[in-house]
């Protein structure tokens, strides 16, 4: 059985109730949903299926389709490192292996202590001033290991 | 006195290098000092090896000063304001007026006319800088626009080089209660960043290219779907949109005639897929963003099922200067069938990166060598991949190609968006060629086999041929299951996958030879 941290089904049903009138509502529903949980609570799913009137093994699929929704709370701090082409041609291999080895997570994993999430990302459109990286929503562009080292102490805060 | 203006670009490439914190520190210094200082957030001008470059108002013209780090911004702050006068003076860091840097010179900024120059959340200073002119124009003779955009020559700056103007008609032509302009401003292409500098610098510019996209075909109603990996784009968006509903230019009467033109931002999850335009419906609609077999055509059945034009950021952000200016005006720049010009994305390992808008027509090795400085690393250029994670590997021997959608075609290539990722000799292409395919088994929507199993096929076939086993056996495999998704996949994710690895594998066949790898290259 999974875990539904913080799950509210008042606010869950407010933040449906605040959508569902638009016009193709469920992708604003479920980034509401993250915006307010950190996640998508599987007990939303079949509440979002009854408003729209769609099916849950549809509300299902959309969560599990895109990249950005997550099935279980992240870690305290997200690190994403971009490693797509223009931040390859410019070394976020390395990088990413440094960051890998100093956190001892592999990209896509969270550290055991819930302290931070490294992901991998494909472009942030940082390309012209790349390796680049977003830690907690904030962008950081001609990463270095230098920089990199700086952004991995602040996940230990 | 008016204050004295600086600008502090609020670009995502200038932020990412610290503008953010620099904007506070000039407020703390001015505040110091008391010297009354405007700071404008604004775009950036395309130098990105420069960002954040700082401008000052001064009487001779704005004066810039780039790459400006933390510890530069007090001696920085000096030098613009000699005694609390705009001065412009001299630093290690001042590159004079940015419009004289030879970078700037030798571009022809149509679509980025102002981006960069304008305040880019005031509707003001848009319309003071020649804002709105094409919509007015726009006004004056509605039936007129579908055929101005149309002979401008104007194709979809996405990719696909599709006639922007016959796109229009199909949905003009076609009868509906309900229709839609779609901005696909799902810019996931490695290498390309325009579509953002737009949205970041002048969204005015998109917003009144949708205006007239919608007086054209007759859509009351459009959306700006943009990638959750653009944060700052959507809030400019956003600012800009309520702006512009405020100012008049969008809403119940735009510009005060009896057209309806409305507005939303729909922010993607990260699907690489949502960039393809069926995709893109299907996401907007809140289902998984799979792609749809065509016919029909979105300008037939497009979002919700109504007649839809569905068009890139740069696309629709190049109609205001088209109705501005004139088909005749825009269609003189170019070369063949590719007229106008394209927003050229420098990227990767190379000393001058950024945007660096020009008429087709200019060659591969220009653009790398002459405008781009080379690799920062000091190395020598080994290969270019232009077009995105979809497009093709171009070695040194094919830098004569001219920028132009037939001659990059006719090369096994694309230019698709426009992005140009340069990579020195330490690349690997038999790993570039593995990425590719891992790049398409992450990203496959599922709904075609050739890409869905393809792509991950390919992945294995690419390490057996890296650790040396059966190579020649499975070089064929791999050719062969390159051309399975080439010609049997539903859409570009699938059909473009090959050009990268065939590419590499054409041009650097040394890289996919020889002795076993390790592991550990990996």
């Amino acid at each position: 059985m999974k875990t539904t941290p913080g799950w509210d089904a008042n606010l869950a049903a407010e933040i449906i109730g605040r959508h569902k009138d638009t016009e193709g509502p469920l992708l604003p529903i479920l980034h509401s949903l993250q915006h307010a949980f950190g996640y998508i609570p599987e007990p939303a799913e079949p509440m979002v299926a009854e408003a729209l009137n769609i099916s849950r093994a549809e509300v299902h699929g959309v969560v599990t389709f895109y990249h950005d929704y997550r099935h279980a709370p992240a870690g305290r701090h997200v690190l994403k490192l971009c490693q797509a082409e223009a931040c390859q041609a410019c070394g976020s291999d390395a990088l990413a292996a440094r960051a890998e080895e100093k956190l001892g997570v592999k990209l896509g994993e969270t550290s055991a202590d819930g302290r931070v999430t490294l992901e991998p990302v494909y472009c942030l459109g940082l390309c012209s001033v790349s390796p680049s990286a977003m830690i907690d929503g904030r962008i950081v562009g001609r990463l270095d290991a230098n920089k990199l080292d700086a952004l991995l102490a602040e996940t230990s805060r | 006195m008016s204050a004295i203006r600086i600008y502090v670009p609020g670009d995502a490439a200038a932020v990412a290098c610290g503008a953010d914190d620099i904007a506070k520190t000039i407020r703390d210094l001015a505040a110091q000092r008391r010297i009354d200082v405007q700071i404008v957030r604004n775009g950036s001008r395309g130098m990105h090896w420069l960002e954040p470059m700082l401008e000052v108002t001064t009487p001779e013209g704005r004066i810039a000063y780039g790459p400006v780090e933390a510890g530069d911004v007090e001696s920085v702050f000096d030098a613009m304001l000699g005694n609390g006068q705009a001065l412009g003076g001299e630093h290690k860091l001042r590159v004079g007026k940015p419009e004289d840097h030879p970078f700037m010179k030798k571009q022809t900024r149509l679509t980025f006319a102002r981006c960069g120059i304008v305040d880019p959340r005031s509707l003001e200073d848009y319309c003071a800088h020649g804002g709105y002119r094409g919509l007015n124009k726009a006004l004056a003779k509605p039936a007129n626009i579908v055929n101005e955009v149309t002979q401008s020559g104007l194709r979809g700056r996405g990719g696909a080089g599709f006639p922007t103007g016959i796109k229009w008609k199909t949905v003009a032509d076609t009868k509906a209660d309900q229709k839609y302009i779609v901005c696909n401003a799902d810019e996931g292409d490695s290498g390309t960043f325009a579509d953002r500098m737009i949205m970041e610098g002048d969204p005015f510019v998109l917003i009144e290219g949708m205006t007239i996209a919608g007086i054209a075909v007759g859509a009351t109603k459009g959306y700006i779907y943009i990638r959750s990996e653009y944060p700052h784009a959507i809030d400019v968006m956003n600012d800009a949109i309520s702006a512009a509903r405020r100012g008049g230019v969008l809403g119940a009467k735009v510009c005060g005639s009896d057209y309806v033109f409305d507005l939303e931002v729909r922010v993607g999850a990260g699907a690489y897929v949502c960039g393809e335009e069926t995709a893109l419906l299907d996401s907007l609609e809140g289902k998984r963003g799979q792609v749809r077999a065509k016919p029909p055509l979105p300008a037939h059945k497009g979002l919700f099922g109504k007649p839809t034009v569905i068009n890139n950021v740069l696309s629709l952000a190049t109609v205001p200067i088209i109705m501005d200016k004139g088909a005749e005006f825009y269609k003189n720049f170019g070369m063949g069938r590719s007229r106008g010009t394209m927003p050229i994305q420098l990227a990767g390992n190379l000393n001058y990166g950024g945007l660096f808008e020009t008429a087709f027509g200019i060659t591969l090795g220009e653009l790398v060598d002459d405008i781009g400085g080379g690799c920062f690393t000091g190395r020598p250029v080994k290969a270019v991949q232009v077009g995105g994670p979809l497009g093709a590997y171009f070695p040194r021997a094919l830098f004569d190609t001219p920028f132009d959608y037939e001659a990059f075609a006719a090369k096994d290539g694309l230019i698709g968006h426009g992005g140009i990722v340069v990579f020195d000799d330490s690349v690997d292409m038999a790993k570039q060629a593995r990425f590719a395919m891992e790049f398409c088994a992450i990203e496959s929507c599922g709904k075609c086999t050739p890409c869905r199993i393809g792509s991950t096929r390919g992945v294995e076939t690419v390490d057996r041929i890296m650790k040396g086993i059966e190579r020649t056996k499975n070089l064929e495999v791999l050719t062969d299951l390159c051309n399975t998704m080439k010609f049997g996949s539903l859409c570009a994710l699938g059909g473009f996958t090959p050009y990268p690895v065939m590419s590499a594998l054409t041009h650097f066949p040394e890289d996919f030879g020889g002795a076993p790898r390790l592991e550990a290259a990996e």
